[in-house]
């Protein structure tokens, strides 16, 4: 099953990845990282589709993609 | 699971110096993945500039040189003679090369120096805190045109590529967008393909991205890049000014 | 090997090809036009790059780019040029890297004029460019000392990691002396030299070393880093001023009245007025800084003879080493000055009379 994960060491919380998701399952985290931003994260796995556009657009390289 | 999209090894584990949503970051990956797949990641040096990007050399993960402001091309000639078995690229941004080092890069291009040129075009000085560029558009503001760009007074922003694309040498020269999901894929067919020619040799070759400046704008990541879609790419087109290696295949 | 009548200019860069330098950028400019349409020729001959760069600005970039590629290359200009070249050599001694540079200066400032001049001294000897760096700085006073120094200069700033400047001018340029030239170093010995360098130059990655990150590089933002680095450059200059003072002592002995201190073209024709002052019964000594940075201070000083009643300095300008006279002789004896600018040069009869008015 598709699955993207994202490092909150790199992320900087820009949101251009939850605007680029066709899905909608990525939102900024409750919690903040060592930067102090609230990181994105993807809320439903199930129903990632491995589309890479939130990995295409992501500034700060901070997204793995996995099938 | 098989990982089909990641942080390349061409990368640093740096993270970047860019502020949040700045497009830096996916030229950078754009750059970066195209040497990993080229196999040139032990055969390539990089030049930063002067400018936000002034630390790209601790961002990708081979040789390095950062440059004076404005100078890159003429270090990255100096370094591709030292070194005809490396390949080399310089990374720059609107005031570096289209200001400060105009001299560089049309003598560069007109030399037709075997290398790649990556030039980032936000309109704006960013590392400063936001003064006009050479490509700020007309009648935008900025904090050294606080009342809007007057092109009667500094005249109107440059068209690089379109200015490389009088000489003779260039072998590549194309402007693309980083400003959706779909611009960027379109982006790194083009980025892979100057790699590739980088990779045999066959001369200047340029890549011009539109991209953007949401902290010195004053817009968030998202809507930058709608602002620059309205108001960018009107005056920057993207398109394809030169191909030679296009035109040897048809010939 | 027999001596070739040539000029300076072109001396100098036939020894520096013959010292191994194979990359060669700079700008047209007189009176040092010689030098690059002499390597215009020959680099082309030895597999080597000439490259005529845009600018001065550009040249010396271009320099930074090979220098840190590891590789023997070489610039060169005359004065108003060398102002344009000095943030790059601010650049390539903040990044030490080893590079040569060649000033052939004429008078100023500003454009000035064409005509051999001295006043590049400050400029080549106390920074030029900004921050905190040194140059090591060679003045020649003959055809056959320039073309020596090319080799000198080489070897000084691989072994340094640092820029090495040959302070020469228009005179010394354009003048016909023999000169005789040591052998053409091979492809092998150039190969050679190279690797000395890659461990940290811009270079092939030829094991795939994954650790394999070499940068170029003067930023460093945090100022605690940055004071490290600077200070352990200046440990090096330390290194520098105690090894590499190199100066000539021409006529000193205890008899001397007066010593005087002169480097490059002036310091010959001030040997001319000792050699007819002798004649005379009058008893003159010379101290010649060989290398202007680092200063032979303690040769100027030991020079000093009992009967010394005056120290005199005589250059192609109003008086720029005249300082480190006066540093080297600190209150021992008073320290007099005399000077041509403008492109002119004194004559011995000049210098004869002024010294002759110390008697």
């Amino acid at each position: 099953m598709p699955r993207m994960t994202v490092d909150p060491y790199y992320c900087k919380g820009c949101g251009l990845c939850i605007a680029a998701c066709p899905k909608k399952i990525i939102r900024f985290s409750e919690d903040i990282n060592a930067k102090g931003y609230h990181y994105a994260e993807c809320f439903k796995q199930e129903d990632c589709i491995a589309c890479k556009m939130c990995f295409m657009t992501c500034p700060d390289v901070a997204i793995k993609i996995e099938k | 699971m098989e990982v089909i999209a990641k942080r390349p090894e061409t990368l640093t584990k740096t993270p970047f110096t860019y502020c949040p949503g700045c497009l830096h970051g996916v030229a950078h990956r754009l750059i970066a993945e195209a040497i990993e797949e080229a196999g040139l990641i032990n055969q390539m040096a990089g030049v930063a500039p002067v400018g936000c990007s002034v630390f790209a050399y601790k961002f990708f993960n081979f040789d390095m040189a950062q440059a004076a402001h404005g100078r890159a091309p003429a270090v990255a000639t100096g370094m591709k003679r030292a070194r005809p078995d490396m390949h080399v690229f310089t990374y720059q941004g609107d005031g570096d090369l289209a200001a400060i080092g105009t001299a560089e890069i049309v003598h560069a291009a007109n030399r037709g120096e075997k290398m790649s040129v990556f030039f980032v075009n936000n309109a704006i000085y960013g590392m400063t805190g936001g003064q006009m560029a050479p490509t700020t558009l007309p009648n935008m503001k900025t904090t050294t045109s606080p009342y809007g760009r007057n092109v009667d007074d500094i005249g109107y922003p440059i068209r690089v590529c379109e200015l490389l694309d009088t000489l003779v040498a260039p072998y590549y020269i194309e402007r693309v967008s980083l400003l959706s999901p779909a611009d960027i894929i379109k982006a790194k067919k083009s980025v892979s393909k100057v790699i590739q020619y980088n990779k045999e040799n066959r001369g200047f070759t340029f890549i011009e991205f539109v991209s953007t400046c949401p902290t010195n704008w004053g817009i968030d990541p998202v809507k930058s890049r709608d602002w620059a879609k309205e108001n960018m790419l009107p005056f920057f087109k993207p398109g394809l000014f030169r191909d030679k290696g296009a035109e040897e295949v048809k010939s | 090997m027999e001596k070739i009548l040539m000029k300076g200019n072109e001396a100098v860069a036939e020894a520096a090809m013959r010292a191994g330098c194979r990359l060669y950028f700079a700008y047209p400019i007189t009176p040092q036009s010689e030098l690059i349409e002499y390597m215009a020729k020959v680099m082309p001959k030895v597999g080597g790059t000439f490259l005529q760069a845009e600018s001065e600005v550009a040249a010396i970039n271009m320099v930074y780019g090979a220098a840190g590629s590891g590789k023997r290359v070489m610039t060169s200009s005359s004065s108003p040029g060398i102002s344009l070249k000095q943030e790059g050599i601010s650049y390539i001694a903040g990044a030490e890297l080893p590079a040569v540079i060649v000033n052939v200066q004429r008078g100023g400032p500003g454009l000035g004029d064409i005509q051999p001049s001295q006043a590049d001294y400050f400029q080549a000897t106390k920074g030029g460019g900004h921050g905190d760096y040194r140059l090591i700085v060679l003045a020649p006073s003959s055809v056959q000392e320039f073309a020596d120094m090319a080799s000198e200069a080489f070897d000084l700033a691989d072994k340094y990691r640092n820029p090495v400047l040959i302070l020469a001018d228009g005179m010394l340029g354009q003048m016909m002396e023999p000169v005789e030239f040591k052998p053409i170093m091979t492809q092998e010995e150039i190969d050679e030299l190279g690797k000395q360098h890659t461990s940290w130059c811009i270079c092939p990655n030829a094991d795939g070393d994954a650790k394999h990150h070499h940068e170029i590089n003067s930023l460093e933002l945090d100022p605690s880093v940055l004071e490290k680095h600077v200070l352990q450059m200046y440990e090096k200059y330390a290194v520098i001023e105690k090894n590499e003072q190199r100066s000539e002592i021409f006529n000193v002995s205890d008899d001397n009245e007066v010593l005087c201190v002169a480097f490059g073209t002036a310091s010959r024709i001030v040997k001319s007025a000792i050699n007819e002052l002798k004649k005379e019964g009058k008893s003159v000594g010379l101290v010649r800084p060989i290398r202007v940075w680092p200063y032979p201070y303690a040769a100027v000083a030991a020079a000093i003879g009992p009967k010394v009643k005056q120290v005199y300095v005589f250059e192609l300008n109003t008086g720029q080493m005249l300082d480190d006279v006066k540093i080297a002789v600190c209150g021992k004896a008073p320290v007099n000055f005399w000077g041509k600018v403008g492109g002119i040069v004194f004559t011995p009869a000049e210098i004869q009379a002024k010294l002759e008015a110390c008697f």
